[in-house]
């Protein structure tokens, strides 16, 4: 399988503390990759160099084919990004919002209508085109900015913990976006802290310290532990290393 | 160019949508200037005086004739002799009262001397100290030219005042320039600190960061619009002090435009630094107001005179953009004056302007590592 995205060797130093400690993996086109850790672990300040937004210390880093370091324009064309505050313009309606994502990343007026028409329909949105995303219920936000984010067709798309405060149900019914857009061959890198989520994931790295400690399937990890589930997988990964 | 033209688009959307932020641009720029032109007004008029004659001669009549004719004053009430001034003043009805002395005509014409005494109600200093010169104003006036004509006093001294660049003392004069250097720091400065750091407090910019736009395109695609809003205040403002309060613009146009231009770009960089330094709308908008809003009343020269302050804040002040601003534009406007008389303000207003590009960069750089 090709790899969309190789980091070796990766560390990132602010001042004396080091929030990535010598990083390596590697991630396949297609798969929906989860990238776990307590809060502070450094999963963060990895996906933020992945994206382009920070820039590493050392190492070798290389996303959609092209290095971060010198190509960093090809990178963030190839690559769609969803902060933790789902990330849409509240005081801008729906079809507004797609507009100007769609400009930015350089998408034709007429493909964004095709494209726009589409995606309304498959979140069931057609009649709240013209509403304001304020007032729209969280659930739709997400799911709207989730689509937003991979409106240009990105070779990978990060989110990062996109789920934070909704409900298991509609996280459930996002996890269906995220499914198609795999399906479709969108790379999924995902940071979360909802364990159940882990396991919706092909592979999962976990971090603590800012080292990556384990990096698997979900079964082989449970398997590797001696564990039930991925939170029995997290806990006993935080205390070997405490 | 059309990925930029997407940005503007957004960014007046944003604007026009906000009512807070349209009464700010739009709304306050007005206001402030009819406020401070029309009712915050330093120049007096119709103020209520007592007037107590004890004389009732022809000179004291046609002195008391020529103040209230001057507009300066109304006649609230005239004083028998013998009345309680200060019971007068307690009441709270008159502002000032100008008693004249037994036998006035007689004295002055004698030798060459009377005495009128003027009682002002000090509690409001400001407004005492102007009722007690124009009327002491008027009532020398009028000795002079009426009657000290015939007397020929040796070795007299008449001092001729002439009030030149606003020969009316309007102080109109004076809040046109100054509003608009507030406005514009309003405008430019705390708008654009609050714009962009609202992005980072909502999360779109990490995305904008994360796409492929270049930080230079997302600063100018915010920047952009506020330029050009507070461009058309700038002209708002030239405009209404000129046809509405007749603040006349002696210079040349092109110029004072120019410098209002380089004005606006400063507050803009001095916006731009700020909203790198505040991690949310809050703090841009409290350090815009503590840092630029009320130095810029209180210590660039608007309200005080700079050379009054004590002599940390005379210091202090050189720091305050406005200062040098609203020189230029009083010498622009008043005096007519072009580059080679305020080559040195623009050049401070320059400095500063890169000067704040220059640590926004840096902060910028900081903050992305």
């Amino acid at each position: 399988m090709e790899k969309v995205i190789t980091v070796r060797n990766l560390v990132k130093k602010f001042g004396a503390f080091v929030a990535n400690d010598h990083l390596n993996f590697d991630v396949y086109q297609g798969e929906i990759f989860g990238f776990l850790g307590a809060n502070g672990a450094g999963k963060t300040t990895a996906m933020k160099i992945l994206c382009g937004l920070s820039s590493p210390t050392s190492g070798e880093v290389n996303v959609g084919g092209f290095d971060i370091y010198t190509e960093t324009e090809k990178v963030k064309r190839n690559i769609g990004y969803m902060s933790q505050k789902f990330s849409l313009y509240e005081d801008l309606t729906v079809a507004e919002n797609i507009r100007f994502f769609s400009g930015i990343y350089g998408i034709s007026p007429s493909e964004r209508k095709e494209k726009q028409e589409k995606l309304l329909k498959d979140l069931g949105l057609e009649s709240s085109k013209d509403s304001l995303i304020g007032s729209l219920p969280l659930g739709w936000k997400q799911k709207l900015a989730f689509s937003v984010a991979i409106f240009h067709d990105p070779k990978i798309v990060f989110l990062d913990e996109p789920t934070g405060g909704v409900d298991p149900i509609t996280r459930r019914k996002f996890w269906d976006l995220i499914y198609e857009a795999a399906d479709r061959g969108i790379t999924v890198f995902v940071t979360t802290h909802y364990m159940d989520e882990a396991e919706y994931c092909n592979r999962v790295s976990i971090m603590n310290a800012g080292k990556i400690e384990a990096l698997d399937t979900p079964e082989n990890l449970k398997k590797q532990f001696g564990a039930e589930n991925m939170d029995e997988v997290f806990l006993k990964i935080a205390r070997n290393v405490e | 160019m059309k990925q930029f033209i997407g940005f503007l688009h957004k960014e007046f959307l944003h604007i026009f949508r906000d009512p807070r932020t349209m009464i700010i641009i739009f709304g306050l720029p007005i206001v402030q200037l009819l406020l401070f032109g029309e009712v915050i007004n330093n120049d007096l008029q119709n103020s209520k005086i007592a007037i107590l004659d004890q004389s009732h001669d022809n000179t004291t009549r046609e002195i008391t004739t020529k103040l209230l004719s001057s507009g300066y004053f109304i006649l609230e009430e005239e004083l028998l002799p013998g009345t309680d001034v200060e019971n007068v003043f307690r009441r709270g009805k008159v502002k000032m009262v100008i008693d004249f002395e037994q036998n006035f005509e007689q004295n002055l014409e004698r030798h060459g001397k009377a005495r009128v005494q003027l009682l002002a109600d000090a509690s409001d200093p400001n407004t005492a100290r102007i009722l007690t010169n124009y009327a002491s104003g008027i009532i020398n006036d009028y000795v002079n030219k009426e009657k000290l004509q015939n007397l020929t006093l040796p070795n007299q001294i008449n001092t001729e005042v002439r009030m030149l660049y606003n020969e009316g003392l309007k102080s109109v004069y004076m809040f046109v320039p100054g509003i608009m250097a507030m406005i514009l720091m309003l405008i430019s400065a705390m708008m654009t600190s609050i714009s962009i750091s609202r992005e980072k407090e909502l999360g779109t910019m990490e995305v904008l960061l994360a796409s492929p736009l270049k930080p230079i395109q997302i600063v100018l695609g915010k920047v952009t619009p506020y330029l050009l809003l507070s461009f058309i205040n700038a002209l708002t403002i030239i405009l209404l002090g000129t046809l509405v309060f007749g603040v006349p613009i002696k210079g040349s146009i092109v110029f004072l435009t120019a410098e209002s231009f380089l004005f606006i770009l400063m507050a803009l960089s001095l916006g731009i630094l700020i909203s790198t330094i505040a991690p949310n709308q809050m703090v841009a908008m409290f350090v815009s107001v503590l840092a630029l809003m009320l130095p810029t009343i209180l210590l660039s020269g608007f309200m005080f005179p700079i050379e009054n302050m004590p002599l940390p804040l005379q210091i202090l002040s050189n720091v305050m953009p406005p200062r040098w601003f609203i020189i230029i534009i009083k010498n622009i406007m008043l005096k007519g004056t072009g580059i080679l008389y305020v080559w040195k303000e623009t050049l401070v207003l320059i400095t500063m302007t890169l000067v704040f590009i220059g640590l926004s960069v840096k902060n910028f750089k900081i903050r992305l590592e």
